[in-house]
């Protein structure tokens, strides 16, 4: 369902070079395929996402999900088409503040063509165990919390493709198989493509699939 | 959840600077509406000074003079009439098709403790309304008589201000200001006035007949005979001057009718046009001029006060617009904040325009709030202060005393939000959201 093609990102320095972050020949992820992407920080993993999101748009080459070649879309189809098909679950969570753990997660319906469906938010908080917190705000929440709050958020549309940029990295080690069980059987329950990008292999070492992703990006980069 | 529940939500995460912004806001459109009812105010109890006659006639000369002077006792007379144009007018001999109801005649010259001392007849009071259609009332006492050439009337300001009662006796002051002599009759007040909110609560008003004689026996001391000063005539060009150029008339022409300042007429309004043709007529004649109050105080309402208004009203709204610039200084302070919440909404989906809505959506609220808390701060001012300003002007302005202009501050809050709340919604529309997803919260 993830084709990636001949994929080449780069950015511009302060002094005005180049500096290559990714140059990856084919990616791919069938659909509902589970798997976990590894790599030193600073390899291109968070961009590598953003490309696959349609928040950053490759130099060169073709992002393909299901039949939708998205380096094709403007903009604001691109907007679109990631609000109803991708989800992504974030480090750090980036539940927005001033919102309580309900509104969070109908923010995320807010941006796609149907209407909110406030029962479907709540059947997903109820479903990450946080049915008794939906009126809380993020800071009442614990770390553990907030961050299945964003796994709710992440699955709000029913997406095809999670993306998940390290999410076990800044939950407390009690919490961490938690959150990555949540994940998994969230995705597994809905039919879920998962990309999960981590560099603990206590967490990698749980996935079928395990991509390295020097291996499969050419740009030698990273710490 | 909508956008307005997005924009609110954002500000109520800054319910600080939010609500001194909208505060600051609400001052400005406060001060709008208190310009607006001040406007009002003044206009109508402008207005009302000529209100319940028709036209005034008086000595040929400036028009905005003789309003000033009939209607408000301001300025000096410009000069006299002859009585028996009064009788002219009722008896059809200026125009036999014009049926005159009312000519009261109005006499000056005199003063009392700074307010002026009118000469006049009782059917001032009798016949001629105030206030749309109103009929003069006595708060104490009655109207004076015409029998008793010595009896008077005093408005309500003046009772305020000179402790007179009824019963009390005041000597009347020829002329107004430094160099005016008393006169040795006095006038027994025998009515006071309700509050009209007209310049005639600011006035005293004695027997025409008692008005006369006074000024027969100020100029028996400058030694004329007195059959001619049994006719004198009051306020003859200017106040002060009046009895010396009376005396200079006397000595050189001999005796000369009675005469007075103006006279207040009412027409019956029958026959369309019949006030502007009566104006016109007494204009061509040789002996008086005639104006129509409304008109002349409209002119000098806009010409003079109007732009004092309109000076006061463009203020008010540049400090609405000041008010304004602070919504964009507050929101566009808070964008390095949030550029990384912008950054999210953008990551979940979010259009650039739906960013950049959200943000024009906060900024329209803050204005709109802050607009909403100036129109209640305002009225309820408005409401505080009707009972002083009933009191002192006589118009009686409620706190739920809207004026249509009012609503036009909706829209105008509106684009002045819209403009002002442009600049931190381009900086939304143009947040960098990779590099602000990466960056640290």
């Amino acid at each position: 369902m993830l084709q990636l093609k001949d994929i080449k990102k780069s950015f511009t320095q302060p002094d005005g070079t180049e500096l290559p972050i990714l140059d990856i020949a084919e990616f791919n992820v069938a659909p509902a395929e589970q798997m976990v992407l590894v790599g030193r920080s600073g390899g291109g993993k968070t961009t590598l996402l953003h490309v696959i999101a349609g928040i950053s748009r490759p130099d060169a080459g073709k992002v393909r999900i299901d039949d939708w070649e998205i380096t094709l879309f403007s903009e604001a189809e691109c907007d679109r088409f990631r609000a109803e098909r991708i989800g992504y679950v974030f480090q750090t969570f980036n539940l927005l503040p001033g919102f309580s753990a309900l509104e969070n997660v109908l923010l995320a319906m807010r941006f796609t063509r149907g209407r909110p469906d406030k029962a479907r938010a709540r059947q997903l908080l109820e479903r990450v165990g946080l049915g008794h917190r939906t009126t809380h705000k993020p800071t009442m929440l614990s770390v553990g919390e907030q961050q299945r709050v964003a796994v709710a958020r992440a699955l709000a549309n029913q997406p095809k493709l999670l993306l998940a940029d390290e999410p076990t990295a800044n939950v407390d080690s009690g919490h961490q198989q938690q959150v990555l069980d949540l994940i998994r059987q969230t995705c597994a329950e809905e039919d879920v493509a998962l990309v999960l990008v981590t560099h603990t292999p206590e967490v990698a070492g749980q996935f079928e699939r395990v991509d390295h992703l020097e291996e499969i990006n050419q740009v030698v980069t990273g710490t | 959840m909508s956008l307005w529940k997005i924009a609110w939500r954002s500000i109520q995460q800054r319910a600080l600077a939010s609500t001194l912004t909208a505060v600051s806001m609400g001052l400005g459109v406060a001060l709008v509406v208190a310009v607006l009812v001040v406007h009002t105010v003044v206009d109508r109890s402008f207005r009302r000074g000529g209100e319940g006659y028709d036209l005034i006639v008086g000595h040929k000369g400036g028009r905005l003079e003789l309003v000033l002077n009939t209607v408000y006792y301001l300025s000096q007379p410009i000069g006299n009439i002859p009585e028996s144009y009064r009788n002219d007018l009722l008896e059809g001999r200026v125009d036999p098709e014009i049926l005159v109801e009312t000519a009261i005649p109005i006499c000056m010259g005199h003063s009392y403790r700074g307010f002026r001392v009118v000469g006049t007849v009782p059917e001032l009071f009798e016949k001629l309304r105030y206030r749309d259609g109103q009929q003069y009332r006595f708060a104490q006492g009655e109207n004076f008589k015409a029998e008793n050439h010595f009896e008077g009337v005093i408005g309500a300001t003046v009772a305020r201000e000179t402790r007179l009662k009824v019963g009390d006796r005041f000597k009347a002051r020829h002329g107004v200001g430094e160099g005016a002599v008393d006169h040795a009759e006095e006038f027994t007040v025998v009515g006071i006035l309700e509050h009209t909110g007209t310049p005639n609560d600011r006035a005293l008003f004695v027997n025409m007949e008692g008005f006369f004689a006074i000024h027969s026996h100020a100029s028996d001391g400058a030694g004329h005979d007195d059959e001619a000063h049994e006719q004198a005539v009051a306020g003859d060009r200017g106040e002060h001057h009046a009895d010396d150029e009376l005396a200079h008339d006397l000595h050189d022409h001999g005796p000369p009718s009675r005469s007075v300042t103006a006279l207040l007429v009412c027409l019956d309004q029958s026959t369309p046009g019949i006030t502007w043709r009566l104006e016109r007529e007494i204009n061509d004649g040789p002996v008086a001029q005639a104006v129509v109050p409304a008109g002349v105080i409209a002119n000098l309402f806009e010409g003079i006060v109007g732009n004092v208004q309109l000076i006061l009203l463009i203020m008010a709204v540049l400090i609405v617009v000041v008010a304004g610039l602070g919504v964009m200084v507050s929101i566009y302070n808070s964008m390095s904040d949030r550029r990384h919440e912008i950054a999210v909404m953008r990551a979940l989906g979010a259009s650039r325009l739906v960013v950049m809505l959200v943000i024009l959506l906060e900024s329209i609220l803050l204005s709109l709030g802050g607009g909403l808390l100036g129109l209640l701060l305002g009225h309820g001012l408005i409401g505080a202060l009707s009972p002083l300003i009933l009191k002192h002007t006589g118009v009686a302005v409620g706190m739920l005393h809207f004026q249509t202009v009012e609503l036009l501050l909706i829209p105008g809050l509106v684009i002045l939000a819209s403009a002002v709340g442009y600049l931190p919604a381009l900086a939304a529309y143009r947040t960098d959201v990779a590099r602000s997803l990466t960056s640290t919260p």
